[in-house]
């Protein structure tokens, strides 16, 4: 809550029970667990880099386009897309420590 | 279109701040600048969706976005209504309530004649005629039993021996906690005792006994020498002041395993609440002291009148401030009334029944008859079974169905009901003849009181929110 504070312990029960109710809908929702819920496995996976916003651009995706980089090449192992982090190019993002800021830094790899 | 209106709740400030008290949760929240707006801006009237959004935005400057959150989180806690149903059926008693507390009243006898006595005086509901006077080992033994029997589930129960005077029936006293302890150690159950006595029969054995044993002490008195003689008296007339006081000290200066309180009786003659706070605290040397006025029909000679009442109230008020000052260096009052209403309002209790009174805590007396709890015991009226043969379902549920505040219609626009729940049974069977009854007697003084433990928590948790962790232990009646 950000306008009342819970002051005493039935307060911050109040809150707790009025919690769940006030999130926004987000994509990848899982009630019980952490968000949002990455299944396992690509193939299930809705990711934003194929998609586009309702502008026809990817700004307003509601997850960055850039992790894109990191889910195929660390999470799954794909090489249509992007090198293999396991044997050719282990180093490929190590100077790319947050995907949304530091992409320009990831280069392209002649194997 | 959606319409909002003030829910129910009571608005108080601490030292600098806004906060609220919800009714009937308990929650205490503190409020910012937007929510107190829009609970003033509702405070004129109803109003829709837009026109309270609007109207507060531009009042205060905040974003309408601002607004409408602090509108959905007023909404969330029901400190305000949008006109969708809210459930109010009462939550249902458990089928089974497993008992905490037994109170064992020892004996029906005792050595002084106090005039305003709810056990002997012109108020007595007890019927003792023909009754054992001293509850004997079988007796005391098959209570024992019961309680360690009907408290299943529960990790710790209590034992609070009452009377007539307690330490008249003293060998009894050993003989049960020796039992009582042995019989909840083999059952794996933590048990703690308490007493509350006169103080006329203490003696440096008898203390010793106590602190050994760790048990609780209260001793009932009411103040200075004048104050205290006025009513409490052996049946010869004379005063107890003089007789109990050397045994008192020698009881603060021997027993410190447990904290020692003072229960004092409001009467017409012991009205000076810094006086007699003063004396039992500093002069004698308690730890705490509670006050309660005195429990009688309008018109003794030794109650209150309304009068005295508020002038009582008033010191109460001034004392309550004492405390709050003591509080904010992080120092401990004893003035326990202002902590045992500050331990409900941190837990945010919002009680069904005014006390535990025929659920969690039972009174047993000499003859082994169950009551509602100690101030009942031995009146046929009220008995609700015996020790030896459990309890009378039926009378059990009559007992709490009356005392349950949804049949309190009287409290039902009361905001102090989640803490008064219509007040003490007897008291109500006192005044009224109805155990059920609220006590409308001292309402105003109810409301006056909680207000002004609202405020002291409400500074504490602006100003040293860490005394209140005091409060997180100690147990809420």
């Amino acid at each position: 809550m950000k306008h009342l504070r819970p002051v005493n312990r039935k307060a911050l029960r109040i809150e707790e029970h009025v919690a769940p109710r006030e999130d926004d809908v987000v994509a990848l929702q899982n009630p019980a667990g952490p968000k949002p819920h990455i299944p396992m496995g690509c193939s299930l996976v809705f990711f934003p880099g194929w998609e586009v916003d309702s502008a026809g651009g990817t700004a307003g995706l509601c997850q960055p386009v850039e992790r894109d980089l990191f889910d195929c090449y660390v999470t799954c192992f794909w090489p249509a897309h992007v090198p293999d982090h396991l044997n050719n190019s282990p180093d490929w993002t190590s100077k790319c420590a947050v995907g949304t800021k530091d992409w320009r830094n990831v280069d392209i790899v002649f194997p | 279109m959606t319409v909002y209106s003030l829910g129910e709740y009571r608005r108080f400030r601490g030292q600098s701040g806004d906060f609220l008290y919800l009714v009937p949760s308990g929650g205490i929240f503190s409020l910012d600048e937007p929510s107190a707006a829009v609970l003033d801006k509702l405070s004129d009237g109803p109003l829709s969706r837009t026109d309270l959004i609007g109207q507060v935005s531009q009042k205060i400057g905040y974003s309408p976005v601002d607004v409408a959150e602090t509108v959905q989180e007023l909404c969330q806690v029901h400190a305000i209504r949008d006109g969708s149903p809210i459930s109010t059926a009462p939550q249902q008693l458990p089928e089974h309530f497993p008992l905490q507390t037994l109170v064992m009243n020892l004996t029906n006898q005792c050595n002084l004649s106090c005039q305003y006595c709810y056990e002997f005086g012109e108020d007595k509901i007890a019927t003792p005629e023909g009754k054992k006077k001293f509850m004997d080992w079988e007796t005391a033994q098959c209570s024992v039993d019961y309680l360690l029997a009907q408290s299943e589930g529960r990790r710790s129960v209590h034992i609070t021996f009452f009377g007539g005077e307690t330490l008249m029936n003293f060998p009894m006293l050993r003989q049960v906690i020796d039992y009582a302890s042995e019989q909840a150690a083999r059952k794996g159950v933590k048990i703690d005792f308490s007493l509350t006595t006169n103080a006329t029969l203490l003696t440096p054995v008898i203390i010793d006994y106590l602190a050994a044993n760790k048990v609780g002490v209260t001793v009932s008195l009411d103040g200075p020498r004048e104050m205290n003689d006025a009513f409490r008296v052996f049946s010869n007339g004379r005063g107890s002041y003089d007789i109990i006081e050397p045994k008192v000290r020698e009881l603060l200066a021997r027993h410190h395993t447990r904290p020692i309180a003072a229960r004092v009786t409001m009467t017409s003659q012991a009205m000076d609440v810094f006086k007699i706070y003063r004396h039992l605290k500093h002069d004698l040397g308690f730890h705490e002291v509670g006050f309660a006025p005195v429990t009688s029909s309008a018109n003794r000679l030794y109650s209150i009148g309304v009068p005295g009442m508020n002038d009582v109230f008033s010191q109460f008020g001034e004392l309550a401030q004492e405390y709050l000052s003591f509080a904010l260096r992080g120092e401990l009052h004893g003035f326990s009334n202002v902590s045992d209403t500050l331990a409900e309002l941190h837990q945010g209790v919002n009680k069904s029944h005014p006390c535990g009174a025929g659920l969690g805590l039972l009174g047993v007396g000499p003859s082994g008859d169950i009551a509602p709890c100690h101030r009942f015991v031995d009146s046929d009226q009220h008995k609700l079974g015996n020790v030896t043969t459990g309890l009378d379902k039926q009378k059990q549920s009559d007992f709490l169905d009356r005392g349950n505040i949804q049949s309190k219609t009287d409290c039902h626009t009361c905001w102090a009901r989640p803490l008064c729940a219509g007040g003490c049974h007897h008291e109500a069977f006192v005044r009224y003849g109805d155990t059920g009854h609220p006590n409308l007697h001292y309402c105003d003084w109810i409301r006056g009181w909680t207000h002004t433990c609202l405020e002291i928590y409400g500074a504490l948790a602006e100003k040293n929110p860490a005394f209140l962790d005091y409060f997180a232990e100690r147990k809420a009646v």
